[in-house]
């Protein structure tokens, strides 16, 4: 708005105003319009984003849940697997399983001859097939003396190259696979001997520094066992808490440090809470590194003032009358809680932890602190075995150049991130199937 | 194997209820309006005598029998090797554990430390047998005395209620103990590695590069403990990030509370808000494998040396997570203007740009300069972005095209891989901790003052 130009005392007239406001208007209105557009583009900005995102680790994860197998004939031979011919399981277990996977790929390719040629041939499959056979023949020892066409795990490389990310026309000593390679993987492939068939491998093996073998079950069960110490620690704690500070605390000094102090650890970076984890679970109390106890206990400290925030929350949102009419029929203070109070609030309160155990679940950098980021190859059984959790296997993996560990990675991302859509879901329902306005 | 004796003790406590709930009957003559309380307190009265008192025997026990079946063992061995240092003694005890949990370790033929072990072993079995007699005879032991103390003038509920009350309680110390945990742990580390480098030293010094001397005439380790670079590194990274969220965050709340149908509203929102939910980690691989070559790209396409892990990269993603946080903050603020203020400015014949720019932002802005401070905070505390996307040296530059390192990032490669609790190394990594608490203590305490102020002046 520009200043009025009347300075010599004289009165506006009402026709001049209208002169000035008109002149200005179009500018105003063209400053409105750029305005409104600011904001559009801000929030499509914030939205492409989360498109982007989303539509980035899909297209890259998404290939990883298909794996390529290889079908070699494998004749279970007596004389290799079982000379004495007693089906000794130990025998079984021991035999030369290899032998048989160089002699099936050799029947597929009778031509090829020489040592390093052979040993490029018997590259094409995962180190894994000779274990698989070995299953196979421990778990049924009738295959011995058959002939049998096997479907074999594809080694990292041949999965790659069927998925399409390698480069066939880069000159040979710069792709994984060498030029006679990928003319019997030509010739696997007419002959409709390659495959992909589901991934279960991912969802089956623990960690492996071969990708092909490589699976997030491990993680997955320490992410289980890491949550369930995290639950059975924070919630209770944090309702108790809640109830306290809401139905029986009196106001005082006393009362006033632990809100602020709420308050402040909500808002403490999470890596400072691996630093205590460190120095007071790990050094001071002598507990396991890499467990999930000490992972659970780290983080049931970080979600405990989201629960008790929420659960106040909770407990405020029930109305004095139900604590009045409790009162007034004889309750006793914690009857009055415990029967008629908390019960109205837990669906809100269970929607607070829902939500703070899906923040825990993501969470990596205060387990990266207290030695949760070892490569553990084993599942975790219980709460004291090495783990790691779902996040800082994706961070593992993310560091390692194998394409198909970053494919791998966008898919454990994905998995990650269906498991905290379901909690937050599973929060949603729950807060509109229980929740009641008053 | 206490998690079985655990079990027991439960199912324990849960037979001490009905039996207490008899037993108060009994006396009552099967009259409930004889006794002082409801028969159900009498349960829980014996449940929790049976339960509580053993239960605080199996923690003790179960958190004092290890060292003391180690001090035990290692009376067993040989004088010469009780008398190693500490260190030496610390190694013979990790080899003793993990003969007993049956790894394969190198000592394994040695037939002193296999008789050890055996000695472990045994004394371990004797330990368990007797922890199981105490436990049960106390918890048998408390369901006697409860039973004997039921009398129908016995006040069940107010002892019960009682020990309930102490159980909320404590649990409402938990978080003052976890501050005063942190707040112990940092400094007490900290000052630790002040004995060894001096504070000004690490506060304005230049150089930063953690490697210390294994022998005194090793070559490059100078162990320069001046974390300025990684200070400059956070500010700079922050910086960038809050010049994304910032501008993005704010017009994204203006547009959504005063623009925006409501059914844009309705969807756009949430839509926004799934950015506050994506783990960490997931924005650290997206900034490493997609963002920084980009930017990588484009750099040199344009014709400038951008570093494979540019504070760019990093600043850029830290960013994108930090726009839910700005925006629904902000949303908050601008919502709490009351609407009187909007209508006597298009009374006065604003355009709805115009009552945004100088009526609704100058009165929300201490509650927005709240709301960036929290953002701020979070941008410096955040761990995940940098360590995969930031770089590990030490640059002092403000060029957002090279590489600059964090004090988050500092923090873990300190601390991740092997270390001993006594090297300046490590303990870096508590000041640096000690730093980073209190510098996001300090603005969100700022913030929390600020937004309240100004939440009064409104209500």
């Amino acid at each position: 708005m520009s200043k009025p130009p009347a300075s010599n005392g004289a009165p506006l007239r009402t026709r001049d105003i209208k002169i000035i406001v008109n002149t200005g208007l179009a500018r105003r209105h063209a400053a409105e319009r750029r305005f409104r557009w600011y904001g559009l583009i801000a929030i499509s900005l914030g939205l492409a984003f989360v498109a982007l995102m989303f539509a980035n680790i899909i297209g890259k994860g998404w290939p990883a849940f298909w794996q390529t197998y290889v079908q070699v004939p494998i004749s279970f031979d007596a004389a290799t697997l079982d000379p004495e011919g007693r089906r000794d399981p130990n025998t079984l277990a021991s035999a030369d399983y290899a032998a048989l996977v160089r002699a099936g790929l050799r029947q597929v390719f009778p031509t090829v001859e020489g040592r390093l040629p052979l040993r490029a041939l018997s590259a094409l499959v995962s180190t894994d097939a000779s274990y698989e056979l070995q299953r196979r023949v421990v778990a049924d020892p009738s295959l011995i003396g058959t002939q049998q066409e096997v479907w074999l795990l594809a080694s990292a490389a041949v999965d790659t190259f069927v998925k399409g990310n390698i480069d066939r026309t880069l000159v040979e000593a710069e792709r994984p696979l060498k030029d006679n390679q990928i003319e019997w993987i030509d010739q696997l492939q007419a002959a409709d001997k390659i495959e992909r068939h589901f991934n279960s491998v991912l969802f089956q093996n623990g960690d492996s520094r071969e990708p092909e073998q490589a699976g997030i079950r491990g993680a997955l069960m320490g992410s289980f066992f890491t949550l369930l110490v995290t639950f059975l620690l924070s919630f209770p704690i944090g309702v108790a808490t809640a109830v306290y500070l809401e139905e029986f605390a009196p106001k005082n000094h006393w009362t006033d440090i632990i809100e602020v102090n709420i308050n402040n650890l909500a808002a403490v970076p999470s890596i400072v809470f691996g630093l205590l984890g460190l120095a007071v679970f790990i050094n001071f109390f002598g507990l396991p590194r890499s467990a999930p106890l000490v992972g659970g206990l780290v983080l049931s400290l970080m979600t405990l003032p989201v629960i008790i925030i929420a659960g106040r929350a909770a407990l405020t949102s029930v109305p004095p009358s139900i604590r009045e009419a409790a009162l007034g029929m004889g309750a006793s203070k914690l009857q009055m809680v415990g029967h008629h109070v908390l019960p109205l609030a837990m669906p809100g309160m269970l929607t607070g932890s829902i939500i703070g155990m899906a923040r825990a679940l993501g969470e990596s950098a205060p387990l990266l602190m207290i030695g949760m980021v070892a490569f553990i190859v084993d599942v975790p059984k219980n709460f004291l075995d090495p783990a790691t959790v779902l996040p800082v296997q994706i961070y593992l993996w993310s560091d390692l150049p194998e394409r198909a560990f970053i494919e791998r990675t966008s898919a454990a991302i994905m998995v990650l991130l269906a498991f905290m859509m379901l909690m937050n879901g599973l929060a949603i329902l729950l807060r509109k199937r229980f929740e009641r306005r008053w | 194997m206490q998690l079985f004796l655990l079990f027991t003790l439960l199912l324990l406590s849960v037979g001490a209820y009905t039996l207490g709930r008899q037993r108060a009957l009994a006396v009552a003559g099967g009259q409930v309006r004889n006794l002082h309380s409801l028969p159900s307190f009498y349960g829980f009265y014996t449940a929790l005598w049976c339960g509580l008192p053993a239960l605080l025997v199996l923690a003790l026990w179960a958190m004092a029998q290890p060292g003391i079946l180690v001090h035990w063992a290692l009376a067993s061995l040989p004088p010469d090797v009780q008398h190693l240092p500490p260190d030496r003694l610390n190694l013979i005890v990790n080899d003793l554990k993990n003969l007993v949990s049956g790894h394969f370790v190198a000592s394994a033929s040695d037939p002193v430390m296999v008789e050890a072990a055996n000695r472990y072993r045994q004394l371990r079995a004797i330990g368990n047998a007797a922890l199981w007699v105490v436990v049960l005879s106390i918890a048998i032991g408390g369901i006697a005395y409860a039973w004997r103390a039921i009398s129908p003038m016995l006040r069940a509920r107010n002892r019960v209620e009682r020990v309930v009350n102490i159980f909320l309680i404590a649990s409402s110390t938990v978080a003052i103990f976890t501050t005063l945990g942190i707040v112990l742990s940092v400094v007490f580390e900290s000052l630790l590695f002040f004995r060894q480098v001096s504070i000004t030293e690490f506060l304005f010094g230049l150089q930063w590069s953690p490697q210390t001397a294994l022998r005194a005439d090793q070559v490059g380790s100078s162990g320069a403990f001046g974390a300025m670079p990684l200070f400059a590194g956070t500010l700079l990274i922050s910086g960038i990030a809050m010049l994304v969220a910032v501008p993005i965050g704010l017009m994204s709340a203006l547009y959504l509370s005063e623009y925006a149908t409501p059914k844009f509203r309705a969807f756009a929102k949430p839509a926004l808000e799934i950015l506050a939910g994506i783990p960490t980690v997931v924005y650290g691989f997206f900034a490493a494998l997609t963002v920084a070559p980009l930017i990588r790209e484009i750099g040199s396409a344009i014709g400038l040396h951008v570093a494979s892990e540019s504070a760019l990269a990093a600043g850029l993603v830290m960013g994108i997570m930090i726009i839910p946080f700005v925006s629904s903050l902000s949303d908050d603020v601008i919502n709490a203007v009351p609407q009187s203020m909007r209508d006597g400015s298009y009374a006065l014949g604003a355009t709805k740009s115009e009552t945004i720019t100088r009526v609704l932002l100058p009165a929300a802005l201490p509650g927005i300069v709240g709301s960036i401070l929290l953002a701020v905070s979070r941008a410096i505390g955040e761990t995940m972005i940098v360590v995969m996307a930031a770089g590990l040296s030490a640059n002092l530059t403000a060029n957002p095209l090279e590489a600059v390192t964090t004090v988050t990032v500092q923090i873990v490669t300190l601390l991740t891989g092997d270390q001993e609790f006594d090297s300046p190394k490590t303990l870096a990594a508590f000041a640096l901790g000690l730093v980073l608490f209190v510098v996001t203590l300090i603005l969100n305490i700022i913030a929390l003052r600020v937004v309240r102020k100004y939440r009064e002046q409104y209500e």
